[in-house]
Order: structure tokens, then sequence, then C-alpha cells
């Protein structure tokens, strides 16, 4: 059982919704990073997820794009993710982390010396969003080799059949994209996620987790009606790089960040 | 290689599951792999059709051009004073490149998948520009991704697109040139998948990209040995073609892959020296990693990260390589070298000085590796070199180094 398996198994028997959120490991730098970290748990956050920054993520809407690019400029690395994981975890045991990435950062580390240290660091899982089920073999051997989630994405576009192969190889939750787009897009259509949530639910027992375009309490309250949990990412990242732009301090900005998460979670109570 | 190798070893590749070798592959976000599916169940199914077929070779007679001619440069050769130069004339087709050969059998798929919209990234243009055609043709909606530095360095190529009717979109993320274009293509293409047709324009991508881009580029080879026979009597000793992306090369390449005799050089850019480390060569000087859906070999760091490439020519500023190029380099079958900027600069006005072609800056690192080449063999032996390009779009980035203004 991981720290993923315990905490979405907790929130399932007192029948509450899991809030995910996701920022860039780094951005706007390491210390701010572990801060933010911390404030997001406190204002109830119950699974975090921190992006391995690169130089090409593909999947990633603007606001995201950019996170990477200022993480990037601060020198770091996968390496220092993990070191920014093992600090956070000097004051944090309990809360579930996984890393959602792109494969060439970890592929160029070795899948084996990867799971190791991420492990070490206090790591839960790993999402990369380029290595879909047919690709994956190699990396999940190794995380599975030390008692690691992987995380997988189904989409609108996935099959029923491909759904059942993906559940076959997913463990912790499975990632719901919520629309055709990349993150932060703002086409969200609640129907359409309920029916996807459905067919996911058909095929496997894991949580499902939606993210793809939820920025408000509303709209994670209307998905959390079909769904485990939401996943909050471009919005989150939004409001930090729009307060520190506007040349608010670094604790305005992590308040703006904690105030948006503290809607977010009385939308989903 | 000294047996006679197995024809079929290259036919074997990819795999069913894309592979070449431990290359290739189909790494991509969960959103595509069904229209990559769709795709690939689609192109196996017609790529053996004769009316498809029929199709596709009416286009390229009619519409492109085809057959290019083989060109013998004989002052270049009595210049160079070794092997003689053939040059493949893929600079005579429509729109001035081989890039055309791949976009008309592209559009003709997307015609079968009942697509409306075409998408395209582009380097030196020249791929955005044949994709604007073949649309402008099928009267289908067109939108080519292109790094914003390269917009600067081929506005020509950027206006010929807009008359063509194609909406040109400056890419501004990242390092602003085509592996930039292409992830934000792939973006594009995540958003709009039910409607548009992502026409990759390099033997890279996920597969089936490099294998249906392969197949379509192959006329190149298959005519060059049909001409070469027939002008020589027998095979061509070598073979030359730059390589970015590598498209043109494998065109050239594939058809005498088990012709164990003619030897074969792929030609990177070498920028200011791969020793400089400022270069686009990433089969001499990077090492295996996974970008844009497949795996191969890359410029990157020592954390993984993509590094930026430089190279005089927009179309060979890519920091990857075609899967199967990666497998070839492996196995020994093709020799991967790099020529400079200013080897291939000499090698353009060479060749416009001599034979009266201007190649494009691309084509023009096959031009100067070839050179070199030829000058240490004999009269008796022979060298096809791919001119994959006119260099037309080129005039400004030359006239620019020379420091001539308009």
């Amino acid at each position: 059982m991981s720290r993923i398996d315990d905490r979405l198994g907790q929130l399932a028997e007192q029948g509450r919704k899991a809030l995910i959120t996701y920022v860039v490991a780094g951005d706007p730098g390491v210390d701010e990073t572990v801060d933010l970290l911390h404030a997001l748990v406190a204002a109830g956050v119950d699974v975090l997820e921190l992006g391995v920054p690169f130089s090409d993520p593909m999947a990633e809407g603007p606001v995201i794009q950019l996170g990477h690019e200022r993480a990037l400029a601060n020198g770091i690395t996968l390496s220092r993710v993990l070191d920014i994981v093992a600090t956070f975890r000097r004051e944090d045991q309990d809360t579930p982390l996984l890393l959602m990435g792109y494969a060439n950062p970890v592929a160029y580390m070795g899948y084996a010396e990867f799971a190791d240290a991420a492990s070490r660091a206090g790591v839960d899982a790993l999402l990369t969003v380029d290595i879909p089920p047919e690709e994956a073999q190699p990396v999940t051997q190794q995380l599975q080799r030390v008692g690691m989630n992987t995380i997988f994405l189904v989409a609108p576009t996935t099959p029923d059949e491909r759904i059942a192969a993906i559940a076959e190889q997913a463990s912790g939750f499975i990632y719901c994209v919520s629309l055709k787009g990349v993150t932060g897009a703002g086409h969200l259509d609640i129907q359409s996620v309920k029916t996807l949530v459905g067919r996911i639910k058909q095929a496997s027992a894991l949580p499902v987790a939606v993210g793809f375009g939820i920025r408000d309490g509303a709209s994670a309250r209307a998905i959390a009606t079909a769904a485990d949990g939401v996943v909050v990412g471009s919005a989150l990242i939004d409001v930090v790089t729009r307060t520190l732009a506007e040349g608010g301090s670094w604790p305005q900005a992590r308040s703006a960040a904690v105030q948006l998460i503290e809607e977010i979670r009385s939308g989903l109570d | 290689m000294t047996a006679k190798t197995d024809k079929r070893l290259f036919d074997q590749v990819p795999d069913a599951q894309g592979r070449f070798g431990e290359y290739g592959g189909k790494f991509v976000a969960e959103t595509l792999m069904s229209a990559l599916k769709e795709l690939e169940e689609l192109y196996y199914r017609l790529k053996d059709d004769p009316e498809f077929q029929r199709e596709l070779d009416e286009d390229l007679s009619d519409y492109v051009g085809r057959p290019s001619p083989l060109y013998e440069a004989r002052r270049l050769s009595d210049e160079v004073g070794g092997a003689r130069i053939y040059l493949k004339r893929e600079d005579l087709n429509h729109t001035g490149a081989h890039k055309v050969n791949n976009t008309v059998g592209q559009a003709l798929l997307a015609k079968h998948m009942g697509k409306k919209r075409v998408i395209a990234e582009t380097g030196a243009g020249q791929h955005g520009v044949a994709t604007a055609t073949i649309a402008a043709r099928l009267g289908l909606e067109c939108e080519v991704f292109m790094g914003e530095e390269d917009v600067r360095r081929q506005a020509l190529n950027v206006y010929r697109m807009k008359l063509l009717g194609a909406t040109v979109v400056p890419v501004t993320s990242g390092s602003r040139t085509l592996k930039d274009a292409m992830n934000e293509a792939m973006r594009d293409w995540v958003t709009h998948v039910d409607d548009t047709f992502y026409i990759i324009g390099t033997v890279a991508g996920p597969h089936p990209y490099p294998l249906l881009v392969r197949d379509f580029q192959c006329v190149i080879g298959r005519e060059a040995r049909a001409q070469c026979l027939q002008k020589t009597g027998r095979l061509p000793d070598a073979l030359v073609a730059c390589v970015g992306g590598g498209s043109n090369a494998i065109g050239l390449f594939h058809p005498f892959l088990a012709d164990d005799s003619v030897a074969m050089y792929g030609v990177e850019a070498g920028g200011h020296g791969v020793a400089t480390g400022e270069h686009a060569a990433p089969l001499n000087a990077g090492s295996p990693g996974v970008l844009h859906g497949n795996r191969t070999y890359l410029m990157q760091d020592e954390a993984g990260q993509i590094r930026e490439t430089h190279s005089i020519s927009a179309g060979l500023d890519y920091p990857g390589v075609g899967p199967e190029h990666a497998w070839l380099k492996d196995i020994g079958r093709v020799n991967y070298v790099a020529a400079n900027d200013d080897e291939a600069l000499a090698a353009f006005h060479r060749l416009t000085r001599v034979e009266g072609i201007m190649p494009a800056l691309e084509s023009s690192h096959a031009v100067a590796y070839a050179c070199e080449l030829a000058a240490g063999m004999t009269p008796e032996e022979t060298i096809i070199v791919n001119l994959s390009g006119r260099g037309d779009k080129d005039i400004h980035t030359v006239a620019e180094l020379d420091g001539i203004e308009f």
C-alpha cells in the first residue's frame, strides 16, 4: 500500500473527494516550491503533484509551459526535483506526492536509477505524459520493484478496450483527462466528463481523478459529482505568477494560492 | 558489410510496435493514441491498394512533375577530379524540394479520412509551403507552425504560404525553431484531433509517421536506381544526402539498402563545428532519448533536457533525427558525417557557379561532403547526391552573410 492508496482509501471511506494540485518544481524557486507545497497541504490538498520541468513540454498550455521555462532557467534538473521532495519530506511524511513529467529526463537518468532515487526521496508515484501503456513496461516494472505507483492518463478519445488495457497497468489512481486539449484549456464539458468517468469505472476499481480545465470551486464541485478527485494545475500556477508579476511578494503569492485552494476545497466538501 | 545482406532485414522494420531495433515507437499523450491507431490501420490498408497507388502516382507525375532528372554534374566532377557526381534533382519538383512527395501522399490519406483541416510544422518553410500548396489544391484549411526565429530567417517562404491561403503561426516558446514548432503542432493536434490531420514533414514523430513518410519519399531512390542503371549500366558506388530529420536521405537510401556495394553517407549539420557543441548533428555527437513521439538519437544535456541546436540552414536545425537513421547508424549500414556551415556555404556558391544550379543550404551540406568524398575516388566510380531542394529561399540568408542588403 502506497501513501496514495492509503489517502485515497481514507477519503473514500469518509465520502470525501480528493483535491490534487500540480505545481512545477523550482518555479519560481526551490525554496518557494517547498514552502508552497506545505502551504497547499495546510489549505486542504490531499495529494501533491510536482511537475518535472522539461525543455519540450508538449502537453502543456501556455501557463504551465512558462512554469517549465522558469524552472529550467533556475537550473532545475530531475535530481534537483528529487532534492526538493526530500526537503519537503523532512517535515511531511504523510502527504502523498507524485511526479508528473515527460519521458526523456527519466529515461536519461535510467528507469532503475530513477526508481531507487525517487523512492529514497519520498516520491510515491510517477506520471509520464508521453509514455502510453504500450511503451510503459520497462518503467512500470522498476516502479513496482520499489513500491511506487504508475499513474496513467485516460482521454476522451480512449476507447473502452484501451481503458481496460490501461487499467491493467495502472495503480494508485487513474488520471482522467477532461477534454481534448492541453493543460489549462477552457472548454470543459461536464456531461462528457461524467460519461468518460463512467466508462473508466466500468473497467477499473481504482479511484478516478479528473484534470485539465478545472479552475475554481464551481468547476471542481461539478466534476467531483462524477469523480473521486480533481486536479488543479494551471489555475494555481496562474494565480501565483500573476501576483508576482504585479509586484506582489512571495508571501502574497502564496496566500493567493491558498485562497484559491480553500475556495476549491470548500467547493468539493 | 561483406556478405550479401538479406533484403528482408530492411523490409522488417518498423515492426508492429513501430520500432526500428530499439528506436521509434509511439511516445505520445494518450489523447493522440487513437488517432495514430486510426492512421496506422488506414495506411496499412491503403498502401498496397492499387487505386490508392494510382491516385498517388498520378499526383506525383502530373502535379509534382516526376520523375525528377538524374543529372551528371560534369563540370563539378571535372573540377573535383575524382568520382563522377550525379545530382538527383528534387529541386525541380513543384514547390522546389523533395518535401512535396510526402505531402501529396499524406494529403491523400487526409482525404480518405474525411479531414477538413491540415496542420504542419516547418523549419526552412519548404514543408510548410508543400503542405499549404496541397491544401490549396484540395480545398483544405491549413495552419503551419513555424518558430519565430525561422519566420524571420525564411520570410520569403512565409509569404508564399500566406499567398497559398495558409495561416502561419509564429511559435515563441523554447528556442523558437523547428522543435518548438513541432511541440506547438502536437498541442494543436491534441486540441483538434477529430477534424485535423497532422502532416509531419520528416521521418520522425510517432509510428506510423516514420514509416509512411519513408514510403512516400522512397520514390526518390527507386527512380535514382533505375536512372543510374540506365545511364551508367551499374549501381552507384556511393549515395550522399543531408540529414536533419532525414526524410530526403531515407528516400534516397532505402531502395539501395540491400545493395551491399553501395556506400551511404548521411550528412548532418556541423554548424560551427561538431567539436564546438554548436551544431545539429545528433547522430555524430548525441545520445539516445525520447522526443516528439519516438526514441532516437538526440542532442541533450546531462539532465536529459533537449539542447538548442545551431545550423546555417533552418531545415536541418533540429535536435533529433528519424528513428530509422538511428538504427541504420547502429547496425553500421549508413555512415553519418557532418559538414559545417562554412563548408555548406562554399558548396552553395560552388554549385551555383560551376553548374548553374543553386542548391538549398540544406542540400549544400550534401554537396560539400560529396565533393570531399569524390576527390578520394576514381573517375570510374559514381556518386549520387540528393539535391533535395533549390536555394531561392536562402538568397536572403546568403546575402546577409555576404554583407549585402537589398
